[in-house]
């Protein structure tokens, strides 16, 4: 890379400091003028530039450190950087026009300061105890994952972004925590009390403590860090303290160098200091009397800074307005310029609907927005964002503004968005789950001649997880491919062109009544279907007309058909119920009785909480059941598109935790499910408090108890791509977790396609659709509910009973023995 | 019994309400250590095969019948009835033995598969 000629012409351009900031601005400058200057970076960190905002994520152990590096040591190389790491500058001599690293003096045409800042510590006694750490960078992060390794308690200091995530960190490392906060709500710097205090409601809800208006006053302790002391004599333990109550720039180098600083290091617009020949950027600076924390506004001082080095002398630095939101799994939180009214001459719209946890606030000053709240749904934040960089008047829409964009043009208040795919850059990011940006998608395309939507997503993998970036890929798509079609609803197999949806509904709106009308109805191309339509159409039927149809077992699976599960050996296994996860001697004594006699040659406790006879021949299947019914076991279904367990914990009747019977409802929620036919499988659990030992949150359905009640998360799932549950609902009583589990469970039955689980059903229709269904229309939940027990009625009897007693006998006899 | 079915290569294995539509029922022989499938079609046509998939040896009996094929339940591998062969893309083929439905009655020919067996062992 490196020109020999060029390297003794070169400025040189000295980096003292090697973030996020100072990196961003030299790859802006690289990209504008690669070979102006020969560039030194100097880091204090022994690591390469790497994302400090996702340092949570690597405390909540969902990334590595791997993970978040930018620009890996291969990168310094290739452009030519010169990276010292580990060796922090002592000293700036402006007038030389040199800084001290070691025992040398470093000579700079140019100099950019990028210090970032320092984690502010309140004024109290126990600072330096072991076990009080900032959270700042890798190694305060490795500290407190070792921490979390070999200690239980910790208390968090500070309520902000920041600690809020370190909280959540260490609660999903699993240690107990408290977060101290001196304001009396959360995050009040980016939430207002409303949206704060539906954050810490649910932060509550999971198992993080509080202490707000705390004001610590000591850290305990001797020798190590015991736990923290507030004004009002309250004491709270713990092994680890994390100090995270805000950020200071960090400015003494520049301080002692003799450059104007205030409250940072003042620059003006050009991002130049009071010296001509020194630049800086980050949070260690001071403009306009803002200094800076969140990295929106820097990376448009890195881009100003950049183009300023490249010789660009029109650059000017405008702060933009500054959005925010928190990385903690499954809460939604944005907020954006300002937080409320300044005075009379503002307005605030606002909606709020505590019991689903929304909130959304807009704040205009004349026709235009100048912030925005928002919690639970977030989705609108982009536009508020886009309406307020534009200074966009929304007087037309105002009506329908709090609403969100969909709503605005639905009444045709704002044109629909249009995807333009030729402006996109070959670098924007169209697939957020899986990282993949236009370019190579594009690339994917054309070399591989893809036409669908899935084959682009079997290659980039662009699309394939949350599917919320799917009209983008497919505009892209279209846009290279010409008019290539996404069909919303693909047909169901090779013998027909209808999908899954127009079959359903055609079957409901015909009025087709048995597999062989719907064939005819809809032109089937093949007489008799096959293993992919048969049993959909026959789930279908049994969905539509669940009094009347009668079960084709010849178009079930063979699982079903037999209720046992077939293994690769062509024996079969034989799962009884055990209801919410419970038993007794008599039930045990039969399993146990059962395995002996039959020789039995695996017996497994499964992950729902029951237990699995392997290795069973077909024809002894009935003779198995009928001594199983004797001790009052029946099927578990653990071979059906079906319910199959409600997991639950031991609740409130033993353990010391457990706010409500979550046992005794799990029970209830499956004696009320059991025997249902649905599109796939579908597995429950009941968690007795938010420890949430039942798994929940990866269940199709999950009710976690807390002491107002009763939380219902629906759509997870722990397969091949986990997922976790969106919160539909928090209800109060019994009664309601029933209601809402059979009307959803209804729902899912009437419209999700078939062998579709309910995860990628939700994450298809969006949870906003399934609360609409539910949660907002009271009379639809009971009507769903309703339909739900009917359709319950014919099938609550037990099918091992059943053929125990000699139904379907042919099914388990062979033919004839000869020879 | 009709004259035809009287051949000693010829044995009863049941009736074809025996089996349902689109359904199938094993046979096994003690002769042959692999259980003989015997399908009956949506159309009563009856066909027999060795009852094991030529992809991860699934019984083929627990398959969907579907025309004159059958799906195979561990993997989804279409087998022909008619002719064993599995259907392209996938490759191979299981041995089929000789049918004749007669009055009702369904007869195998199972000759060839012992004189097989025997040869194996």
């Amino acid at each position: 890379m490196m020109d020999d000629g060029a390297f003794f012409t070169r400025e040189r351009l000295v980096v003292v400091g090697n973030g996020m900031a100072a990196m961003r601005t030299v790859e802006e400058l690289l990209a504008r003028s690669p070979a102006r200057y020969h560039i030194t970076v100097i880091g204090s960190e022994p690591h390469p530039n790497y994302n400090r905002i996702m340092l949570s994520s690597v405390l909540a152990g969902e990334k590595t450190v791997d993970d978040i590096v930018i620009n890996p040591y291969a990168w310094y190389a290739e452009n030519g950087v010169k990276l010292v790491t580990g060796s922090p500058i002592t000293a700036i001599d402006p007038a030389a026009k040199t800084v001290t690293v070691g025992e040398t003096a470093l000579p700079y045409d140019k100099l950019l300061l990028a210090t970032g800042s320092k984690p502010l510590a309140p004024p109290i006694p126990g600072l330096g105890l072991p076990g009080v750490r900032a959270f700042r960078d890798i190694a305060d992060v490795d500290a407190m994952i070792e921490a979390s390794q070999q200690h239980r308690r910790a208390v968090v200091i500070g309520g902000g972004l920041l600690g809020l995530e370190a909280a959540w960190g260490l609660k999903r490392r699993g240690m107990s925590v408290a977060v101290v906060h001196l304001m009396a709500t959360l995050m009040e710097r980016q939430l207002d009390a409303t949206a704060g205090e539906l954050l810490q409601r649910d932060l509550d809800a999971r198992g993080i403590a509080f202490f707000t208006n705390g004001q610590t006053e000591e850290i305990l302790g001797t020798d190590k860090a015991e736990g923290v002391r507030l004004a009002d004599g309250r004491e709270v333990p713990a092994d680890l303290v994390v100090l995270a109550i805000g950020i200071r720039p960090n400015i003494d180098l520049a301080r002692a160098a003799g450059l104007d600083v205030n409250r940072g290091l003042l620059v003006g617009d050009d991002m130049r200091t009071s010296d001509p020949h020194i630049y800086a950027v980050g949070e260690c600076i001071e403009h306009n009397g803002q200094v800076f924390g969140l990295v929106a506004p820097i990376w448009e001082q890195a881009e100003v800074c950049g183009a300023r080095l490249a010789g660009d002398e029109a650059a000017v630095y405008v702060p933009p307005p500054v959005f925010t939101s928190l990385k903690i799994t499954g809460v939604d939180v944005f907020s954006a310029g300002a937080l409320a009214a300044a005075d009379e001459s503002d307005d605030e719209i606002t909606l709020h609907d505590a019991k689903r946890g929304v909130y959304k606030k807009v704040v205009l000053r004349g026709d235009r927005i100048v912030g925005s709240v928002l919690y639970g749904q977030v989705a609108d934040g982009p536009w508020y964002v886009q309406l307020m960089r534009e200074k966009a008047d929304i007087s037309a829409f105002r009506d329908q503004l709090v609403f969100g964009r969909a709503f605005a043009e639905a009444a045709g208040a704002v044109p629909e968005a249009k995807i333009d795919v030729s402006a996109m850059p070959d670098a924007e990011q169209v697939c957020d789950c899986n990282g993949v940006s236009k370019g190579p998608i594009c690339e994917a395309i054309v070399a591989k001649e893809l036409t669908t939507l899935d084959a682009v997503r079997a290659h980039t993998k662009a699309s394939a997880s949350c599917g919320m970036c799917t009209p983008k890929v497919v505009a892209i798509l279209e846009y290279l491919g010409g008019a290539v079609a996404y069909n919303p609803d693909p047909p169901m197999c090779k013998c027909t062109e209808h999908g899954h949806d127009a079959v359903r509904r055609a079957i409901v709106e015909q009025g087709l009544k048995t597999i062989a009308d719907t064939r005819a109805a809809l032109g089937w191309k093949t007489s008799d279907g096959c293993q992919k339509c048969r049993p959909a159409l026959n789930y279908y039927l049994l969905c539509a007309w669940p009094d009347t149809y009668r079960d084709d077992a010849q178009s079930r699976f063979v699982n079903e058909r037999v209720h046992a599960n077939i293994q690769k050996d062509g024996t079969f296994s034989v799962v009884p119920r055990m209801w919410g996860g419970l038993t007794n001697s008599r039930e045990l004594r039969a399993i146990a009785d059962v395995a002996e006699k039959y020789a039995i040659p695996t017996v497994k406790v499964t992950g729902g909480q029951r237990i699995d006879l392997l290795g069973v021949k077909k024809e002894k299947l009935p003779a198995v059941w009928g001594e199983l019914n004797e001790a009052g076991l029946v099927s578990g279904h653990a071979y059906g598109k079906a319910l199959r367990t409600v997991k639950t914990c031991v609740g409130s009747e033993w353990c010391r935790f457990g706010t409500q019977d979550s046992t005794g409802l799990g029970v209830k929620v499956e004696k009320m499910c059991w025997g249902s036919w649905t599109p796939h499988k579908v597995k429950l659990a009941v968690s007795g408090c938010p420890r949430n030992c039942a798994e929940a949150t990866i269940k199709d359905i999950g009710v976690v108890c807390v002491d107002a009640g009763y939380d219902i998360v629906v759509g997870g799932n722990g397969g091949v791509e986990v997922r976790v549950t969106d919160h539909l609902v928090r209800v109060a009583t019994e009664a309601e977790v029933l209601e809402y589990v059979g009307a959803f469970l209804q729902l899912y039955r009437e419209e999700a396609r078939y062998l579709e689980r309910t995860a990628p059903w939700v994450a298809r229709k969006g949870i906003d659709y399934v609360r609409e269904r539910i949660v907002d229309d009271a009379d639809e939940r009971r009507a769903l509910h309703q339909r739900f027990l009917l359709s319950q009625r014919p099938v609550q009897s037990d099918p091992w009973a059943q053929r125990a007693g000699g139904a379907e006998a042919h099914e388990y006899r062979v033919l004839a023995e000869v020879g | 019994m009709p004259a035809a079915t009287r051949d000693l290569d010829w044995i009863e294995v049941g009736r074809l309400d025996d089996i349902p539509q689109r359904g199938a029922r094993r046979v096994r022989d003690a002769g042959i250590a692999l259980p003989i499938a015997v399908f009956r079609t949506a159309d009563d046509a009856v066909f027999a095969l060795i009852d094991r998939c030529p992809h991860k040896a699934g019984p083929l009996s627990e398959g969907i019948v579907q025309g004159c094929a059958v799906a195979c339940p561990l993997h989804g591998w279409v087998i022909h009835l008619d002719n064993g062969e599995a259907e392209a893309p996938d490759e191979g083929r299981v041995p089929v033995v000789p049918v004749r439905l007669a009055d009702g009655a369904i007869w195998l020919s199972l000759r060839h598969l012992r004189a097989a067996a025997r040869e194996a062992a």
